[in-house]
């Protein structure tokens, strides 16, 4: 009881951290924009990599971080409809 | 040292060994011998020589009276003693019977000595005089009140006049004693009371004026006397008819007690007594003829026995048992005993109470009180305690009614109760979820019912320090949940929590902080002012101290600002310096609670209580100049400006106080001074320094702390220069403090050292060294003790480089003097001798011989705590006498430590082991006198004493004799010291068992790992745990030091024992030697892994466990050393392990697979975890969920590149797919 209480609390802790991590009800969709989002940041992160695709795109470097970051509103679309 | 007196010493030392043998001897054949038998030793003729067993005085007068003129002293002549009676004052007699350093009373029950209210003094017990709690307040703040409509409760208007009533009552009162005092044959006349009041003000009088009172100097008449207190004063009261008795001669001022028994004895045989003297002397103070209490019952008069219902026993032995029938009782009758338990259980539980003689104990559960219930409906058994005193509170749950025929207020009344006392007396669990229920219902409860009930309980006298916690605890949340409907009950909170701001625990102290700051957060500003206003001008000074750290929480929890126009209001208060008084005690709290926080609002905080210093009130000036202090500490080094403009009263104002408000001021000025820059702090300096000489002399001893603080304060500032010191403060202050009367007390000894060092640190070390030497001969050892300490500080802090040649020789003179005369061996002068040795350094040489020699005669002392100083003072000094190039004396002294080995008590054992140690240390092995193969011998069976100084320091010399020259001893002696130091690895101390594991490696290292390991690998079997723990930590330091080849094939080999400890033991072992060798476990991992692959699939999970934390070792110590495919292999038989449920067990399973992770890469591992992360099963999810949530913590960037291709929908990244 005491050990499930306490690590229910880290869990807390940690999503409250960590807002990528997961737990054992994390909906697919939850999980999918997360990735996404982390993905996103990644890119823009890593110069060379942006540099990669802002070549590959044909766009200023600057037009595709502001893409990405723009991206990271809703990386998969809309939530899913709440089913009562 | 010379050589003969070497041999004297060595001769002596001798003797006194042999002697110690032969004593053992006699001893067995000294025993007496009761069995018949005649004893050899003993003479037979019994008559001549005495036997031991019979008295040879029986019939003697075996004693005379020492005292004997007893009788004598207490003759009196003429009323006068012939004899003086010395007696210590009331103070010294009670100093150990109240506050901190109060002594346990033996004779105090352990139940009581738990409550809070056993450890509490005087003072803080007039918490209970505040009486019942004060009615419900009305919500002047409610958001839907209307103008005009009154709410329920009291008005502050009403609280307002009760508080003026109570003024008024309390000074009626005391004028009715004053009177009584004064004048008992009735004709006393009225005096103006307004004018005595005036002057009836001792302190202010005493203590002269400031500005301010200066000029209201006038208005007092010119005959009183101002610097006597209230007795003179009413004396001279012009129609006093008393002053027309007293005679001219007398000397005018006996204090009012005198005064009293004189008018007494006067009165006795020509007029009828007056009341109050007849009167027992209890009812001396009493203002009224205080009617019989209602708690005491004289004997014969309780009937409280005879009305009690009967019980059910009593009515089955009248009644018969057929035809009747029990009636319920009738819906909405509630039987009376929830309040007349509450004032007749103690006179009806004690019938004897009232009557002198012994009665026999009724033994029927009516006499003795209810007996305690075992289980509460509702609750259930397991309550962990219920006391006597919560019955009263709680026995409502008990009455036994049908709770379906009550009302909902009823209903909800008694849930309260339940979790109240759930909470208060019950199992953790139990406490923890009435808790959770108590805050989660806190609104549908509602505040009435929640603290009419907790509050009460507070106010419990046999409270014990947990429950009140706890309920403090059920407050605070309540608090939270209940927001603004607690307004009503402010008042009642703030009397409840408010003696917890004065309690001696700091933690209690801290809880009520909490408290009050939550609840003003909770009521807000307006209602907390609008409650706490009436008693800042309370009657009573412990509401009023109460209410002013009250007021200085909620400013810390609302911000100072908010208070301030409050504050300032209160501070300039014309009606009363009561709320003057409290206003300024405010504003010296909160600089208290709140430290340098105040630094913002200094100026407002400071300006409040600015005209407070040139009050009228002496009280109220000192509490000025102790807030300033306060103000000006919490600054520290910060807001002098804030300070210039009392800068001049306080100056001013230092001048003309005397006694109590002196102190306060000289202690504002001492924490002024350091904030202010060099000039201005030399010119304040001066200014105030002739007050501070002149009070060097004062005998009282809160201004000498004062004094001295303020000096170490001057000396630390910049501004003031080792030249003025030296010219105008040391004689003086060497004069006065620096006397044998100061260190006999403990306050005084440890202020005036630190301000002496303080000095020292301005003026240099020789200056006041040489002012100290002196002190080191004197006669009292007490005073040369502080000289030590001081003089041990100072050289710690500056060095003996300014320390003349004859200072040096008289320094080690009188601390030689001074280490001789010790009768109490003290760690200080040893601290001392050592340092101011070290600090010497090479210029001790010369002085070498003679310390020497008084180290030896010390080591031959019969005491022991002597030798054990003297070998201690040898470990100190050994790196100085090196140093010193005495090794010619080094030697000689080892030689006799060594003698010394056989010594039987054991804290001298590891003084004289810890000398040879250091002497070892500094020497070094080789040239080491007596040589190391006769020493390491004798030290084999020392290893065996269970005295942890000892063990520490044998093990100590002996892991440095092992690390530094284990060839001077054979092998077979090392394997001997391997046997005993098993023992060791048991050690309580964790620094004795570290210091073993780390011999074992030297010795494994100097003879070769097989015997050592063979040894080690045996007690592996053995059956305590620590004991296994140790031995698998003591190979792993065995393979690290020899090389793992050396150790591994045995350790594996001794794996196939079919025996379950043996086996986890090789696992334990191998976790630590996988940890210690870190990298060089890349050759061995194939080598193991078919080892570990057995483990990881064994039936026991205590096996997986350990074998789990050895792969995260070896995973750990490989990263990128190419070992990746055996790890994979290892972590496919660790993978399964996941759904283990055991904590301990999963906790080992997930490091192993992180470190597996941080070996093979994210990508390898992570694939296993995608394949779980969102399985039908929630059992299977969560353990993927973990490692998911591990892996990204961890590594979150670079686990991107490695996310899953979810390339339907919308949800590709088309970005991936650009080539150049």
């Amino acid at each position: 009881m005491a050990d499930k209480l306490r690590a229910q609390q880290q869990l807390e802790q940690l999503q409250a951290r960590y807002v990528g991590t997961g737990h054992a009800d994390t909906t697919k969709f939850e999980w999918t924009s997360n990735i996404a989002r982390d993905t996103c940041s990644s890119f823009v992160g890593h110069a060379p990599l942006l540099e990669y695709m802002a070549l590959g795109m044909g766009e200023s470097k600057e037009k595709v971080r502001a893409m990405m970051i723009e991206k990271m509103v809703q990386p998969v679309g809309k939530p899913p409809e709440v089913q009562d | 040292m010379s050589d003969a007196e070497f041999e004297t010493i060595k001769r002596l030392q001798q003797e006194r060994n042999a002697a110690a043998g032969k004593k053992k001897i006699f001893e067995a054949t000294d025993a007496p011998t009761d069995n018949g038998k005649a004893s050899l030793t003993e003479a037979f003729d019994s008559n001549l020589y005495e036997s031991g067993n019979t008295d040879k005085f029986a019939g003697y007068n075996t004693s005379i009276a020492v005292g004997e003129d007893a009788e004598m002293e207490d003759v009196e002549l003429n009323g006068r003693r012939l004899v003086g009676q010395y007696t210590a004052t009331k103070e010294q007699m009670n100093e150990y019977a109240h506050g901190a350093t109060q002594e346990d009373d033996i004779l105090m029950s352990r139940e009581q000595q738990a409550q809070i209210s056993a450890r509490e003094s005087d003072y803080q017990k007039k918490r209970y005089d505040r009486g019942p709690l004060t009615p419900t307040r009305a919500d002047a703040f409610a958001a839907n009140s209307q103008a005009g409509v009154q709410g329920e409760g009291a008005s502050y208007r009403e609280v307002m006049a009760m508080r003026d009533l109570e003024r008024e009552e309390a000074r009626v009162k005391q004028l009715i004693t004053e009177k009584k005092t004064n004048g008992q044959n009735g004709s006393t006349e009225h005096a103006p009371t307004l004018k005595a009041e005036e002057t009836s003000d001792k302190e202010n009088g005493e203590a002269g004026s400031t500005v301010a009172v200066a000029g209201r100097k006038r208005k007092q008449r010119w005959d009183v006397a101002s610097e006597n207190g209230e007795a003179p004063a009413d004396n001279e009261q012009p129609s006093d008819a008393k002053t027309k008795k007293s005679r001219w001669d007398t000397t005018p001022a006996p204090d009012s007690a005198a005064e009293a028994a004189a008018a007494r004895r006067r009165s006795r045989w020509d007029q009828a007594p007056s009341l109050s003297n007849a009167g027992p002397a209890a009812n001396q103070g009493q203002a009224t003829p205080a009617p019989p209490q209602a708690g005491v019952v004289s004997f014969g008069t309780d009937i409280s026995g005879r009305t009690m219902p009967f019980s059910d026993e009593e009515l089955d032995m009248m009644l018969p048992s057929e035809g009747y029938k029990v009636l319920d009782p009738p819906p909405g009758y509630e039987p009376q005993r929830y309040a007349a338990r509450r004032v007749m259980s103690t006179p009806a539980s004690e019938p004897a109470a009232g009557f002198g003689g012994f009665m026999m104990q009724e033994d029927t559960p009516r006499a003795m009180g209810k007996q305690m219930p075992t289980e509460i409906p509702g609750i259930g058994p397991e309550l962990a305690f219920l006391k006597e005193s919560d019955l009263k509170y709680f026995d409502k749950l008990m009455d036994g009614q049908d709770e379906n025929q009550l009302s909902v207020e009823e209903l909800k009344e008694r849930k309260i109760m339940r979790l109240l006392l759930k909470v208060k007396n019950g199992t953790p669990p139990m406490r923890k979820t009435a808790l959770r229920q108590i805050t989660d219902n806190a609104r549908q409860f509602g505040a009435g019912p929640l603290f009419n009930q907790i509050l009460p309980l507070l106010m419990e006298r046999t409270l014990e320090d947990q429950e009140r916690h706890l309920l403090v605890k059920v407050i605070d949340r309540v608090l939270y949940k209940l927001d603004d409907l607690v307004r009503p009950f402010v008042h009642k909170i703030l009397v409840v929590i408010e003696p917890l701001l004065i309690d001696q625990d700091y933690y209690a102290r801290v809880e009520g902080r909490e408290i009050i700051s939550n609840l003003s957060k909770a009521a807000g500003l307006a209602t907390m002012i609008s409650t706490m206003r009436p008693d800042i001008d309370h009657v009573d000074e412990y509401v009023r101290n109460t209410t002013a750290r009250a007021f200085a929480v909620v400013a810390s929890a609302l911000g100072i600002p908010a208070l301030l126009p409050f504050l300032r209001a209160v501070c300039r208060s014309k009606k009363s310096w009561q709320a003057r008084h409290t206003g300024v005690k405010i504003v010296q709290q909160i600089p208290i609670l709140m430290g340098c926080a105040i630094l913002p609002h200094l100026k407002g905080l400071v300006d409040c209580i600015s005209d407070n210093l040139n009050d009228e009130q002496a009280k109220v000036r000192t509490v000025t100049s102790l807030a300033i202090a306060a103000l000006a500490e919490a600054a520290n080094p910060y807001g002098i400006e804030s300070f210039d403009e009392i800068l001049n009263p306080l100056w001013t104002g230092a001048r003309k106080q005397r006694g109590k408000g002196l102190a306060g001021f000289l202690k504002a000025v001492g924490y002024i001074i350091p904030l202010m820059d060099e000039e201005y702090a030399n010119y304040y300096t001066s200014q105030i320094m002739e007050i501070l000489l002149r009070e060097f002399s004062s005998p009282d001893d809160e201004m000498k702390k004062v004094v001295l603080k303020v000096i170490s304060q001057c000396a630390n500032t910049d501004g003031v220069t080792a030249a003025y010191l030296k010219e105008n403060v040391l004689n003086d202050f060497f004069k006065s403090f620096w006397v044998r009367r100061m260190a006999l007390d403990k306050r005084n000894y440890r202020q005036v050292v630190d301000t002496t060092v303080d000095i020292s640190q301005k003026v240099g070390g020789a200056e006041i060294l040489d002012r100290l030497v002196a002190n080191l001969k004197d006669e009292s050892e007490a005073y040369r003790k502080m000289t030590v300490e001081t003089i041990e500080k100072i050289v710690a802090s500056l060095g003996a480089a300014d320390i003349s040649e004859r200072l040096e020789e008289r320094l080690i003179d009188g601390i030689l003097h001074s280490f001789h005369e010790q009768s109490v061996e003290d760690i200080v002068l040893l601290n001392g001798f050592g340092t101011v040795v070290n600090s010497l350094g090479i210029r001790c040489k010369p002085y070498l011989t003679q310390i020497a020699s008084t180290i030896l005669w010390k080591l031959n002392n019969k005491s022991p705590s002597v030798r054990q100083q003297a070998a201690d003072l040898v470990s100190r000094i050994a790196m100085v006498m090196k140093q010193c190039g005495e090794d010619q004396l080094m030697s000689k002294v080892s030689v006799v430590l060594y003698e010394y080995l056989g010594e039987e008590y054991p804290e001298v054992l590891g003084s004289i082991l810890g000398a040879l140690r250091s002497i070892v240390t500094v020497v070094g092995i080789n040239e080491m006198k007596p040589p190391i193969r006769d020493l390491l011998p004798r030290l084999t069976p020392i290893l065996r004493n269970r005295h942890e100084k000892v063990q520490e320091n044998t093990i100590d010399l002996v892991g440095r004799i092992a690390d530094r020259g284990p060839e001077s001893v054979n092998a077979r002696e090392w394997m001997r010291i391997c046997f005993e130091l098993l023992d060791m690895l048991k050690a309580h101390k964790k620094g004795i068992r570290r210091a073993a594991n780390n011999t074992f490696g030297y010795i494994a290292k100097a003879i070769g790992p097989q015997d050592v390991l063979a040894t080690l690998l045996n007690n592996l079997r053995v059956q305590e745990r620590q004991s296994r723990v140790c031995t698998a930590v003591a190979i792993g330091i065995v393979a690290e030091t020899c090389a793992p080849f050396t150790v591994l094939p045995a350790l594996m080999n001794e794996y196939r024992v079919p025996e379950l400890n043996v086996q986890n033991g090789v696992l334990k072992s191998l976790t630590f030697v996988f940890e210690y060798i870190g990298e060089m476990a890349k050759d061995y991992v194939y080598a193991v892994t078919p080892l570990l692959e057995d483990a990881l699939i064994d039936r026991d999970q205590v096996h997986r466990q350990t074998a789990a934390s050895v792969v995260k070792h070896i995973a750990l110590g490989v990263v990128g050393m190419g070992c990746e495919d055996a790890l994979v292999h290892l972590l496919n038989l660790v993978m399964p392990n996941i759904y283990e449920s055991s904590p301990h067990v999963i906790d080992r399973i997930c490091e192993a697979i992180d470190a597996i992770r941080v070996a093979v890469g994210n990508g390898v591992t992570l694939n296993y975890v995608w394949a779980g992360l969102f399985h039908p099963a929630r059992k299977v999810r969560q353990p993927y969920w973990r490692l998911y949530n591990d892996a990204y913590t961890m590594s979150a960037d670079s686990i991107v590149p490695y996310y899953p291709n979810l390339g339907t929908d919308n949800l590709a990244m088309e970005e991936l797919f650009l080539v150049l």
